[in-house]
């Protein structure tokens, strides 16, 4: 009792301080893992996207709504009479935290970079035919064909200044293949509003904030202090004992009990990231399947069985503790082409499902091996085991195979699964990435994740159409149109979107962001 | 003793390639590198493309003799996740596994031996049953329970010691240690106490049993009759004699704490090569994972070079034999 008194006065004690000085904030921000490099073109990976938003900057954000917001460009349009060329307005005053001036040659040079042969950003800029700077504050880039919704490609392709660049001999992205770590990896220089102090990998990251960002009300964090606390327990244990700040990755088993907990708070907010099924299409019989002369999956009727049979409320309530929202599409609400009506999925119905399963020829059911990652997702290998037991009641007998995602994402895209859980984040807020990668036919660069096969060549028209298509109306009707077809015909079996928890002090409040990228300048304090 | 040691060590090189041979086949299950490396948006062909540049196309013998040749020179390449040179990442993670592993072993052998001694003296008293009773929790529990629970009574309940990392550190230049601050020593306490229990339990009980045997034998019988005082018997002939079995165990005990920390690291979040290494496997960080097998297999190696060369220091019959001839 005593030592909760001595708490509370302690922290009123503070709160005073905050009033009086209004300024030297320390966040302690834990999460799960630590960023993999600081070179901000070398991974296309969110924990170090998350942590490179502190100190580089892109060209436009999101917001925790997940609408484009203006960062390092002020304004963004298509070129009058030349529909394939984007024109950026820069933001003018920035300058580098070493001091250097922000100008377009450095945005030329970082999508250069950032599309370059060793660079992992360089999907998302496929298709730029040329970056030019036409003057000090205006950038063009000119589309092999016109790509209406190429700014979505940018929130996380971050800009670097030139001439450090050039000085540091770092014109080139980290190639694995050398023997030496590049400068970049381990130095930074960007215009973000937080200034890397320190940096021990693993263990902790110091980041002060920059007293020249152009943002006009500066941060109320003006110290982060980054702690890595790879032991869910531990970093639960960790703010429980007040160590840390805010934690970042929750387990959902522990979400209630810390909001229960006194002087911690969790914030919720659903994730840009939808968790599904995929089936093995084609008359191929399934490896797995006691059916050796057909394909049951390739069959309209037992995708429709199976997705009765499927308790996607039951999944919510028991295995997610309520922490997910159930969905009817593979697509998670931020995404364009998003409706209330495709959401919808239907009520469980057992007998109607055991039924089609009848009229499709399978009255005693079939076996087929289920593969899971059991890592990658929240609680991934649960919800498949929920599965496992749902399709069992209707004589589907499933097994599970369940594996760390580095062993199972090459079944997916190698095509050597009949039945796989899968996650799909939409980075562009956009649903042509759901269709490219995982509804067009596999070939070339389409279908990369497309791990069933699936091939319907008027939808791959349809969609490759998307593309290039300017008028935005008639763009917004085709996906539509793909949309009912996708869920007409079962494609995926989708289950609900991921929701995000950050537990934190309850002194701070930070806002669930959609891409899960919280930036520590959104933290407030209450007084 | 000098061809000895030459000879012991021609052969751990032998053992190390054998080690790194088994390692290179074994990474083929471990799941595909590439995956953890790329976004999941990454086209199939850039993914191809970085596949044969790393060269994890070839087989698994010419990734072998690729390793070796590098190894041979000192290079065992860049970390897939972090991009940095494997070598410079396990030495800067190295001291912080090795500090634990002095100080838990430290621990295990003084409490070990005295605990073992004073219940093998007084195998009858309560005192003795209780700390019995007690090993059995050390033996039985795992060691990441273990950790939790001290967690959550030291750190979150009454607040005494931090529940994870290292504290602040004072960097030497080559060694980074974490016994010169005062929040590095208290981040000590927990991991280390985690990690020594198993080891304390397991050399008291060889202790107590070894005391057992020792103390039935004639000659402690005539020492009796000689009239030396109990305290001459029990520690100068006694325990004497029960020490190369417990030598041979703390030795490769101290091999498996360095290699076993893996647990208690990342229940603490102890920044050491244990820790690394977890994560590495998680993300299939071939380099990394190879450097770190060779690591352990060299300390195993060395360990039990050194253990063999107490057993001359401490049982002169061993010298006699084995000294001059083999």
């Amino acid at each position: 009792m005593t030592r909760k008194i001595l708490g509370l006065s302690a922290m009123l004690l503070s709160s005073t301080l905050i009033v009086s000085q209004a300024s030297a904030e320390t966040i302690r921000w834990a999460r799960a893992s630590d960023a993999l490099t600081l070179d901000p073109h070398s991974q296309n990976q969110g924990v170090t996207h998350n942590f490179a938003h502190h100190v580089y900057e892109t060209l436009m954000d999101r917001d925790v709504e997940g609408t484009l917001t203006p960062r390092l460009a002020t304004a963004w349009a298509i070129k009058d009479g030349a529909p394939d060329t984007w024109v950026f307005t820069l933001r003018e005053g920035v300058t580098f935290h070493d001091g250097a001036a922000f100008t377009a040659e450095d945005v030329v040079f970082s999508l250069d970079r950032a599309r370059s042969d060793k660079s992992n950003m360089r999907q998302l800029h496929v298709d730029v035919a040329e970056v030019t700077a036409v003057d000090d504050y205006t950038v063009e880039v000119r589309m092999t064909a016109p790509s209406p919704l190429y700014p979505n490609n940018l929130t996380n392709t971050f800009i670097m200044d030139k001439d450090w660049s050039e000085a540091n001999n770092v014109v080139e992205v980290q190639d694995y293949a050398a023997g030496e770590d590049n400068f970049a990896v381990r130095n930074t220089n960007g215009t973000g509003p937080y200034i890397l102090q320190s940096r021990e990998v693993d263990v902790r990251s110091v980041l002060t904030v920059n007293e020249n960002h152009w943002a006009e009300t500066p941060p109320e964090v003006t110290e982060i202090i980054y702690l890595p606390i790879s032991d869910a327990a531990t970093r639960v244990a960790a703010l429980l004992s007040g160590e840390v700040d805010i934690v970042q990755d929750v387990p959902v088993q522990d979400i209630e009990r810390l909001s229960a907990t006194d002087g911690i708070k969790i914030e919720t907010g659903p994730e840009n990231r939808v968790i599904y099924f995929g089936y093995k299409f084609g008359d191929e019989p399934l490896a797995s399947s006691n059916i050796t002369d057909s394909n049951p999956f390739n069959n309209p009727l037992v995708r429709e069985a199976m997705e009765l049979a499927v308790d996607r409320d039951a999944i919510q309530a028991v295995v997610m503790r309520g922490q997910s929202i159930p969905t009817g599409i593979p697509n998670p609400p931020f995404v364009d082409g998003w409706t209330e009506e495709l959401n919808t999925y239907p009520a469980v119905d057992l007998e109607r499902a055991q039924a089609l399963l009848a009229e499709a020829g399978y009255p005693d059911g079939f076996s087929v091996t289920l593969d899971t990652p059991n890592n990658r997702y929240v609680n991934d290998e649960a919800i498949s085991q929920a599965v496992v037991g749902m399709l069992g009641r209707i004589g589907i007998n499933v097994t599970l195979a369940s594996r760390p995602v580095a062993q199972h994402s090459p079944l997916v895209t190698s095509n050597e699964t009949d039945f796989y859980l899968l996650g799909w984040g939409v980075p562009t807020f956009d649903s042509a990435y759901v269709f490219n990668d995982l509804v067009h036919t596999k070939e070339g660069s389409y279908g990369a994740y497309n791990g069933g096969l699936y091939s319907n060549p008027d939808l791959d028209v349809m969609i490759q159409s998307l593309g290039t298509e300017t008028d935005l109306e008639a763009r917004a009707a085709t996906v539509a149109e793909i949309w009912d077809v996708v869920k007409a015909d079962r494609v995926l079996l989708p289950i609900h979107n991921q929701v995000l928890a950050y537990a934190m002090n309850d002194r701070i409040t930070l806002p669930v962001h959609p891409e899960n990228q919280p930036l520590m300048t959104g933290v407030t304090f209450a007084d | 003793m000098l061809a000895f040691i030459i000879r012991r060590l021609a052969q751990s090189v032998v053992v190390m390639l054998f080690v790194a041979l088994i390692a290179f086949i074994v990474f083929r299950y471990v799941g595909d590198p590439i995956a953890s490396m790329v976004g999941v948006d990454t086209r199939l062909e850039d993914q191809e493309i970085m596949r044969e540049r790393l060269g994890l196309n070839d087989s698994v013998f010419v990734q072998f003799f690729r390793f070796i040749g590098n190894a041979a020179q000192g290079e065992f390449g860049i970390s897939y996740r972090l991009q940095q040179p494997v070598t410079e990442l396990i030495l800067s993670r190295l001291p912080a596994t090795i500090e634990l592993a002095v100080v838990s072993a430290t621990i295990a052998l003084v409490f070990g031996v005295i605990f073992g001694v004073y219940t093998a003296l007084r195998p009858k008293a309560w005192s003795s049953a209780g700390i019995m009773a007690l090993s059995l929790v050390g033996v039985s529990l795992p060691t990441f329970l273990i950790g939790i629970g001290l967690i959550y009574i030291f750190a979150v309940e009454l607040g005494w010691l931090p529940s994870f990392g290292r504290g602040e550190v004072v960097d030497l230049g080559w060694w980074r240690t974490g016994f010169l601050t005062e929040s590095g020593l208290k981040s000590l306490i927990l991991p280390a106490i985690t990690l020594s229990l198993f080891q304390l339990t397991l050399i008291m009980r060889l202790v107590r049993a070894e005391m057992l045997e020792v103390l039935r034998t004639e000659y402690i019988r005539f020492a009796k009759a000689r009239g030396l005082t109990q305290r001459a018997i029990n520690f100068g002939h006694a325990l004497k004699n029960t020490m190369v079995p417990v030598i041979t165990i703390t030795g490769l005990q101290l091999g498996s704490v360095i290699a076993f920390a893996i647990v208690t690291e990342t229940v603490f979040q102890w920044p050491g090569v244990g820790s690394l290494f977890i994560v590495s496997v998680q993300v299939v960080d071939v380099p990394v994972m190879a450097a770190y097998l060779m690591f352990i297999a060299l300390v195993f190696v060395l360990i039990n070079l050194v253990v063999d060369i107490l057993y001359y220091v401490v049982d002169p019959r061993l010298r006699v034999d084995g000294g001059a001839g083999k």
